[in-house]
């Protein structure tokens, strides 16, 4: 029995500016057949490198400059162009990101498949056929006509199918998937998640999994190592692992994502202070070192072994002490007095917004209400096309909502458009974006930037603006160096900070953050979140948060709106929300999430794709992929967003108790406040 | 204010133009390809309209008196207004304007004021030779421009890249009556391979007027070269950048195969579309050649027209130019939808 991969003593280096630059360093580890094999680590640590090395796909300028690399037996650093080829061609597959991306526009997607198969010799006739097989392999219920579409015709969760079906068309013995599921949907994900897993069983084909989400790794893989700075510094068994690291990165790393009910008002996230070397940084002690509580001289003078500590390995010197690993981030929060205001900082009242276009109209968000107390994070939660964004653009006034409803903010009715709301009322409502790399003038120093948001949003020109100037930094935890840099010259976590700076230079009282962590690595989530917080525990200004990962919104969130197709499903106190009893929808997401653990439950799957928003279902916009269909009630009557529970609204036909009953949730949890359900359809 | 200070763009997705084109197409549902045609061509359309205008107007305010101008400085005054008046020449602008375009339309340009015989003959035999010039250095310059690009993309910052896209450059900014009488020296007097003047004799075939177009089309060639090589080039680069390539090469397949069938189409079709553009440019742009090498084209005519105020001539010239570039520019758009699936079947939907 042959590995499926090994890699040997791997080194890998780029050549910029002149000289060779190591990315990995001495890497070693081996998929046995049929072995699942997890890739950790935070962007930059040299996982795609590794991944695009295995299959000799480096940027020009990158080379492999020392160790081996063996698929299934074969070396394939030495094998010549035509081996390599075949070997390409019939031993391993890759799978990445952005499947829309990785699929040919202009080529359909039945062509692209059978094409494997005329490699394998197969005659035109014969390829189709077994293409059409293989996408009926990957759960395609129409492959037919999925094979006459272009790549752009079809969601991103059938791309990913697809993807998957031209990888496992050549049945490889190895099979390298690079973050497959990175950008997808919370539902999408675990579907391809569950597809994937299947998969493996049916063809019994070995598994690089690269990811940075840890608790997906921990759900798909048998083995798991973790790279840091282009090192392996820890390798084991999944469940060990994950349960029990030896390693201090290891032991930051999970220390920095939100645990199922740990929130902003009880403590802090941990956070790993600094930043990883850069590649090609010469390394002479353990690569952690620098960031780490339990290093000491030994440690920076000299590089640990990877030690084997029976059937799992660890780089660190004081591995039976990594769980002692002294917190980085004080976990108590600062509690200032809560001000009590009488008045919630924002009312919305009867929102709707309609795309309208000459043969259809796009209700984007519909009927939508809700409050915002002073110093409240209202986490705005739901697949995308569910109205997140447009929801935010109105309450911005960047987009016209439909006549009808109303946006109050301090008890005020606001304006629709930006242009026509008055300085006060504008620098009341900022935002913070998702990427902080487009929405920063590169072109200007931090200075400018924020010096220009000071002078715009405040008012304030000459000392008066130096002085709230290094406040400012201060208070987002950026130091004075950082005013004359430019934006590139900054990490991605030190660029939202700017961003932030930015949006609190006003003294807002509602902040809108679109995703302003999906695009960071964990710990430099965890310093945003904490950052984010303890702005809010200082300032009382108030959030609307929006994000796709439940557990980060968990963590921030005071109050909870689940979007589906532009309408509010359910809408409750964060605790409420997430303990359930829940919406269906809700339940849905929430059963979707990879746990830590990697304890697989029952996931409530979900049948077909997300409706178009410009022909919504009748009735429940839900009931096409509801688990829990009531009946013919849930097609033809659309329920309201009624009050099940003191502050937990769901629109839902089922009672709340029968969904407690279903959910498997005693309802005496909370039995203090437990008012017995009433709830009558429209009349 | 609300300062996104330096506009961060979250909402505005990176989209370049044709993106947004098929992107709308899809949008609003159109319900054929035979609507957003119907849209360019009336686009073009106000665009000649539009032309026309300025054309009419310009040419009527360039300074100078048609009628003294054709009866010289020693004709009666009297002369001179009969003159004008019999040319019409007296009458307000806009009636002038919608009779001369109304007969423009339907194929009668006026007659003209030095030759005094109808334009249109003059033009269209002058249209026709530019179009032969045209079509000549076109169909050298598309595939080797073309093949320059490929070749410069695969062998990417080694030498022959380098000197491909060096020589293109050059090329390009050198002026074409530079270029042009390089040439003529070299090939034509040097080395008496061709001919220098590009009029062929009297009922010359189809063989004897191609040799004597080779030489003027030269120049042209060495300003195109540059432009298309480095179109090509920068579109192939981007190509094999991409993912799809990859996905390609990582299935297995030949080298070959993975140009022909994944890179070349998705590298070219940019590539293509500026090419059909340039076609219009090209016409408008004979001018210097046409005059260097004595050719009979409607850039050679324009400019005697201009010399000689001869206003029809001139004015049905330059409209005669922006039909083509008009033409040449609504069959790149077409061209584009039809080899990017992505706007092709949107508007099917």
């Amino acid at each position: 029995m042959t590995d499926a991969l090994v890699l040997d003593h791997l080194d890998v280096a780029y050549h910029a500016r002149g000289r060779d630059r190591a990315v990995l360093r001495d890497v070693s580890f081996r998929i046995g057949e049929g072995e699942a094999y997890g890739l950790v680590g935070e962007s930059g640590c040299g996982k795609s490198t590794a991944a695009l090395a295995a299959v000799r796909y480096l940027p020009r300028n990158g080379s492999v400059t020392g160790g081996r690399i063996a698929i299934a037996g074969e070396d394939v650093t030495t094998l010549g162009r035509d081996a390599l080829r075949r070997l390409r061609a019939r031993t391993v597959s890759m799978v990445y990101q952005d499947p829309g991306k990785a699929l040919n526009p202009t080529l359909r997607v039945g062509r692209q498949i059978a094409e494997i198969f005329e490699l394998a010799g197969a005659s035109a006739g014969d390829a189709r056929a077994r293409a059409s097989g293989m996408l009926k392999r990957v759960r395609i219920s129409d492959p037919a006509r999925v094979m006459q579409r272009y790549a752009h015709e079809l969601s991103g969760g059938m791309q990913q199918r697809v993807a998957i079906a031209m990888a496992l068309a050549k049945d490889p013995a190895l099979l390298i998937l690079d973050e497959p599921t990175t950008g997808l949907d919370a539902t999408v994900e675990a579907e391809v998640l569950d597809l994937i897993a299947e998969l493996r069983r049916e063809f019994r084909t070995s598994i690089l999994f690269i990811s940075h989400n840890l608790a997906v790794v921990a759900k798909m893989c048998d083995r798991v190592g973790v790279l840091y700075a282009g090192m392996l510094v820890e390798e084991g068994p999944t469940q060990a692992l994950f349960r029990d690291p030896r390693h201090p990165y290891t032991v930051a790393l999970l220390r920095c994502l939100p645990r199922a009910g740990e929130h902003k008002g009880q403590n802090r996230l941990d956070t790993i202070p600094g930043s990883l070397p850069l590649p090609g940084a010469i390394i002479t002690g353990c690569p952690f070192a620098e960031r780490c509580a339990l290093a000491d001289d030994c440690c920076r003078r000299e590089l640990p072994a990877l030690i084997d500590l029976a059937g799992r390995f660890s780089r660190c010197h004081y591995h039976t002490r990594a769980g002692e690993l002294p917190r980085q981030t004080p976990a108590e929060v600062r509690s200032l007095a809560h001000r009590t205001a009488p008045e919630p900082v924002l009312r919305i009242d009867n929102l709707n917004k309609t795309f309208r276009s000459r043969d259809h109209n796009l209700r984007a968000v519909a009927d939508l209400s809700l409050t915002i107390e002073v110093g409240e994070t209202l986490g705005l939660v739901g697949e995308s096309g569910s109205g997140k964004t447009t929801f935010a653009k109105l309450l911005l006034g960047l987009l016209p909502p439909d006549a009808g409803g109303s946006i109050s903010f301090d008890a005020r009715t606001l304006p629709p458009l930006l242009d026509e709301r008055t300085d006060e009322e504008v620098k009341a409502m900022q935002i913070v974006f998702q990427n902080p790399d487009s929405a920063l003038n590169r072109a200007h120093s931090i200075r400018h930037v924020i010096g220009r948001a000071l002078k715009q949003l405040a008012g304030l020109s000459g000392e008066a603006l130096k002085a709230r100037l290094r406040d400012l930094i201060r208070s987002v935890k950026l130091s004075e160096r950082h005013l004359s840099a430019k934006p590139r010259q900054l990490s991605g976590g030190l660029k939202q900070r700017v961003a932030i700076a930015r949006a609190f230079a006003g003294e807002p009282r509602l902040v809108v953050c679109d995703e302003p962590t999906s695009a960071l690595d964990v710990s430099v989530q965890a310093a945003i979140l904490n950052l984010l917080a303890d702005l809010q525990a200082e300032k009382q200004v108030s959030y609307v948060f929006i994000s796709h990962d439940l557990g980060v919104v968990r963590y921030l969130a005071d109050k909870i709106a689940v979007l589906y197709l532009g309408r509010i499903m359910e809408l409750g106190s964060s605790g409420r929300v997430f303990s359930g009893p829940h919406h269906p929808y809700t339940e849905a997401l929430l059963s979707a999430v990879p746990k830590l653990d990697g304890a697989s439950r029952a996931r409530i799957k979900l049948e077909g794709e997300i409706p178009s928003a410009s022909n919504p279902p009748s009735g429940c916009v839900f009931h096409t992929r509801c688990p829990r269909k009531l009946g013919p009630i849930c097609e033809t009557q659309e329920p309201p967003l009624a009050e099940a529970e003191p502050g937990h609204a769901l629109r839902c036909h089922i009672p709340l108790a029968n969904l407690a009953k279903l959910q498997g949730i005693s309802m005496h949890q909370h039995s203090e406040t437990v008012v017995l359900p009433t709830r009558h359809g429209r009349p | 204010m609300l300062d996104f200070g330096d506009k961060g763009a979250l909402w505005n997705r990176p989209a370049g133009r044709s993106f947004d084109f098929g992107w709308q197409v899809f949008r609003t549902g159109e319900s054929s390809i035979a609507a957003f045609i119907l849209r360019r061509v009336a686009l073009s359309l106000v665009t000649l309209v539009l032309l026309s205008l300025m054309v009419f107007f310009g040419g009527q305010v360039l300074p100078g008196n048609v009628g003294r101008a054709i009866l010289g400085p020693f004709a009666e005054e009297s002369a001179v207004q009969a003159l004008n008046h019999s040319l019409g020449l007296d009458r307000p602008y806009l009636v002038q304007y919608w009779d001369w375009i109304s007969n423009f339309v339907q194929g009668d340009m006026g007659t003209s004021y030095v030759f005094r015989s109808p334009v249109a003959p003059f033009v269209l035999d002058a249209l026709v030779n530019s179009l032969k010039l045209a079509a000549v250095a076109f169909i050298i310059v598309v595939p080797i421009g073309i093949l320059g690009g490929v070749v410069a993309a695969l062998n990417v910052n080694r030498p022959l890249d380098r000197i491909i896209s060096l020589s293109g450059l050059t090329a390009t900014v050198l002026p074409e009556f530079v270029t042009g009488i390089v040439l003529i020296l070299i090939f034509g007097i040097w080395l008496k391979w061709l001919p220098i003047a590009a009029a062929w004799p009297e009922g010359a075939g189809f063989w004897v007027q191609l040799y004597h177009l080779i030489l003027p089309s030269m120049p042209l060639f060495l300003v195109l070269f540059g432009y298309i090589a480095r179109m090509a080039r920068a579109g192939m680069i981007e190509a094999l950048e991409s993912d799809y390539t990859r996905t390609a090469v990582l299935k297995g397949l030949p080298w070959h195969t993975v140009i022909r069938r994944h890179v070349l189409r998705n590298a070219l079709t940019p590539t293509i579309t500026v090419i059909a553009t340039q076609a219009g440019y090209l016409i408008g742009g004979l001018v210097v050649v046409e005059t260097l090498f004595r050719y009979q084209g409607i850039g050679s005519l324009i400019f005697t027209a201009a010399r000689g105020k001869d206003f029809p001539v001139l004015e049905a010239g330059i409209l005669i130019i922006g039909i083509v570039f008009a033409t040449a520019t609504l069959i790149a758009d077409i061209t584009y939808s039809l080899l990017n699936p992505r706007i092709r079947l949107g508007a099917e939907r």
